[in-house]
């Protein structure tokens, strides 16, 4: 089923498994927290993971899509799930145009400009009167899904978020085991091969960037949804930090991976809030004693270990 | 080890009676929520924490018969790391209230939190003045300053104290210009000018000369920093080294930055609070006993709110009864709060308004050359008193959707 190997598809299950027992033991809006970031991080991952595109500015993705769905749910009364595809729809058109611009070149070059212009975005929604500046948008109210079910409890929208985080990962799952996926990793290997093969590598491209904003914009609305607020700590360059360091403590090019990532940085920032300071030293200790023992991320090393592909 | 009968029965009665002894005695749980290392850490952060700490050994908690614990966390300036551990706070590890919350976007989102879940808030650091507006509700209030107090008293008193043409030198998002526009009003209605202003893009902006430079051109007597932080700090810097003349007007410039910066730097800045630990002598008394606890910092008014705050929660617990207080929601909580006059060593006697604003005065200081200053943190000159009824926004105003008009 979506193309999964029998280890894959074990390890499906175990976290399906994982996604609905764990709101009996932990507590569901940190979870909602985590398996937002998990949507964002594997949306990253279908790009940097399978097409070799490291980009710097993917919170712009994650922020607007927050912001459009957040807009629409207070100032439009649009149902959660209309305006979280609405946020999914902002997401990827922001991608069209970053897309269109930046896979134009590649390594330092398309990071730095995917990185000012995800900055323009940064400052465009400080200044633009619909974001609330640096209040934000506040008091987001959840609503009803299709008008009918109210999602003021947590566990409600939990069941609503998980099942947005599994539909996001089978569909990148998909993605990356179709024949199209084929060709983003020959891209990814070697893409002058992939251009005498007769593949238009830079459409390919364009359409997963496309994907992968999508996908991230899908993230920041649910989130936004769920906390209720959209703010400009989605959109600031730190965030495009936190998912690159999901992606790369998870294992990147894994499917797996960025899920971990995301897991081990909510749970640090969660946890360790009452540490103050020792929460960022923490994260950067983490990430140091990654990059030396842990290249190919905790998962990926796994995954060479055991042989698996994971 | 051997494991004996006795001595099993006396582990269990060991065990059993601290329990049964919490069990008799009703326990509150105070969650300060506040930026234990980020920006704000100097102005609210620790010694906001020390301050509660402070306000539980005044009331002498152990004398009344219940028991006060303190939880603290860092929201980390993040409205959505402050909203859910707002609400884990609230719904799984039993926190009555949530005190201080800090910067104005972390508070918003705390304070929808807690009107979601009918529990109470109290925000000491934050200064939007859309907590007791716009945005107010039942279950919270606003305890120190906004920045509608801070507009008037530097604005309005500064012009009576002959500061009557201003430029401004703005941020350039939202809350520059907002800030700009409100003293911008009160200086013209106090009969002053505003002769100028420029907006300096934000964030980002280091070098402020070019904006001071044409601040001094126009002829202005006083440079109101429509900015905060790093920015502010910035331009009080450079304005000394441009040996700038006219007198700055700062909005949102505390205690804190004035001790880093230190009195050569920023002599002759004026600016408000409503509270200085050396204004009285029950502000005195209030910061003997914090030296206790903090021997090297003084209080600043969001972290003596913090204090003020929690001695009146108490203060309510006690008089109510605390176990009735501890069952009630919310915003009956808040209602019981609203009632009781405010008195304490930090701000005097005060009120809580309807829609959630506590009052009282606020003082526009000037800092102290260094000659003029005695000792360490002996920092401000007072120059005026708003009195309480008209430091903060009438409460008609405020749009705040709880007063019906």
């Amino acid at each position: 089923m979506f193309g999964f190997t029998r280890q894959q598809g074990i390890a499906f299950l175990v976290m399906f498994a994982a996604v609905v027992i764990a709101p009996f033991f932990l507590y569901p809006v940190f979870l909602m927290k985590v398996l937002c970031f998990a949507l964002f991080a594997c949306a990253y991952n279908l790009l940097i993971g399978y097409v070799g595109l490291g980009s710097f500015g993917h919170a712009a993705f994650f922020g607007m899509g927050g912001y459009i769905a957040a807009y629409t749910a207070k100032k439009w009364g649009f149902n959660p799930e209309i305006a979280i595809i609405t946020g999914a729809g902002a997401g990827a058109v922001l991608g069209a145009v970053f897309g269109w611009l930046s896979i134009r070149r590649q390594g330092i070059y398309f990071a730095m400009i995917t990185l000012a212009l995800s900055q323009m975005v940064y400052f465009f929604c400080n200044q633009a009167p619909f974001t609330g500046g640096e209040d934000g948008i506040q008091q987001v109210p959840r609503g009803n899904l299709f008008g009918l079910i109210s999602l003021q409890s947590d566990m409600t929208m939990y069941v609503v978020v998980s099942v947005v985080f599994l539909f996001g990962f089978l569909l990148i799952h998909r993605i990356v085991h179709s024949p199209f996926g084929q060709v983003l990793k020959a891209i990814r290997e070697n893409e002058p091969r992939a251009t005498s093969l007769g593949y238009r590598t830079n459409d390919y491209k364009l359409i997963v960037f496309i994907l992968s904003a999508g996908i991230a914009g899908l993230a920041g609305g649910t989130k936004s949804l769920v906390f209720g607020i959209a703010t400009l700590t989605d959109v600031a360059n730190a965030m495009s930090g936190e998912v690159i360091l999901m992606t790369l403590l998870g294992g990147m090019g894994t499917i797996f991976g960025p899920v971990l990532g995301a897991i081990m940085i909510g749970s640090i920032e969660n946890y360790l809030a009452q540490l103050g300071a020792w929460f960022a030293v923490t994260q950067g200790v983490i990430f140091v004693l990654c990059i030396m023992f842990f290249r190919r991320g905790l998962l990926g090393e796994l995954a060479a270990r055991l042989k698996l592909s994971l | 080890m051997s494991l004996t009968r006795r001595g099993l029965l006396a582990a269990t009665a060991a065990s059993a009676v601290p329990m049964s002894a919490r069990a008799q005695r009703p326990t509150l749980k105070i969650g300060v929520l506040t930026d234990l290392a980020g920006v704000y850490q100097d102005i609210v952060g620790p010694l906001a924490v020390e301050c509660t700490r402070l306000a539980i050994a005044d009331f002498g908690v152990s004398a009344k018969g219940f028991d006060v614990e303190i939880v603290t966390a860092d929201h980390q300036n993040k409205p959505d790391i402050g909203a859910s551990l707002a609400r884990q706070w609230y719904d799984r590890d039993g926190v009555d209230i949530i005190m201080e919350g800090g910067s104005s976007a972390v508070a918003l989102a705390v304070a929808a939190v807690a009107k979601d879940k009918n529990k109470a808030y109290i925000n000491s650091g934050g200064a939007t003045s859309d907590l007791t507006g716009t945005m107010c509700n039942a279950q919270t209030l606003h305890w120190t300053y906004d920045t509608y107090m801070l507009a008037k008293s530097t604005g309005g008193a500064m012009v009576k104290s002959g500061g009557d043409s201003w430029f401004f030198i703005t941020a350039d998002y939202a809350f520059g210009h907002a800030l700009t526009r409100d003293v911008g009003s009160f200086v013209e209605q106090g009969g002053g000018k505003v002769l100028g202003k420029v907006a300096t893009p934000f964030p980002g902006t280091t070098d402020f000369s070019a904006f001071l430079l044409q601040a001094q051109a126009s002829g202005a007597k006083v440079i109101g920093l429509a900015n905060a932080g790093a920015d502010t700090i910035n331009c009080i810097k450079q304005a000394r080294e441009f040996g700038i003349k006219a007198t700055l007007g700062g909005l949102l410039v505390f205690l804190s930055d004035v001790h880093s910066l230190g009195l050569e730097v920023c002599n002759g800045l004026v600016l408000t609070e409503s509270f200085y630990w050396d204004l009285n002598d029950r502000t005195r008394a209030f910061s003997e006993r914090l030296k206790a606890k903090s021997p090297a910092r003084r209080a600043g008014m969001a972290q003596a709110g913090c204090y003020s705050s929690a001695l009146h929660y108490l203060k309510v617990a006690n008089d109510v009864g605390v176990g009735k207080f501890k069952a009630a929601g919310g915003a009956d909580v808040i209602e019981m709060l609203k009632k009781m006059p405010t008195d304490d060593d930090v701000f005097g006697a005060g009120s809580i308004r309807p829609d959630g604003r506590v009052i009282h005065p606020s003082y526009l200081f000037q800092v102290k050359k260094p000659s003029e200053s005695k000792g360490p943190w002996d920092y401000y000159k007072l120059l005026s008193t708003t009195p309480t009824d008209q430091a903060f926004r009438p409460i008609a105003d405020g749009r705040c959707p709880l007063i019906k008009a």
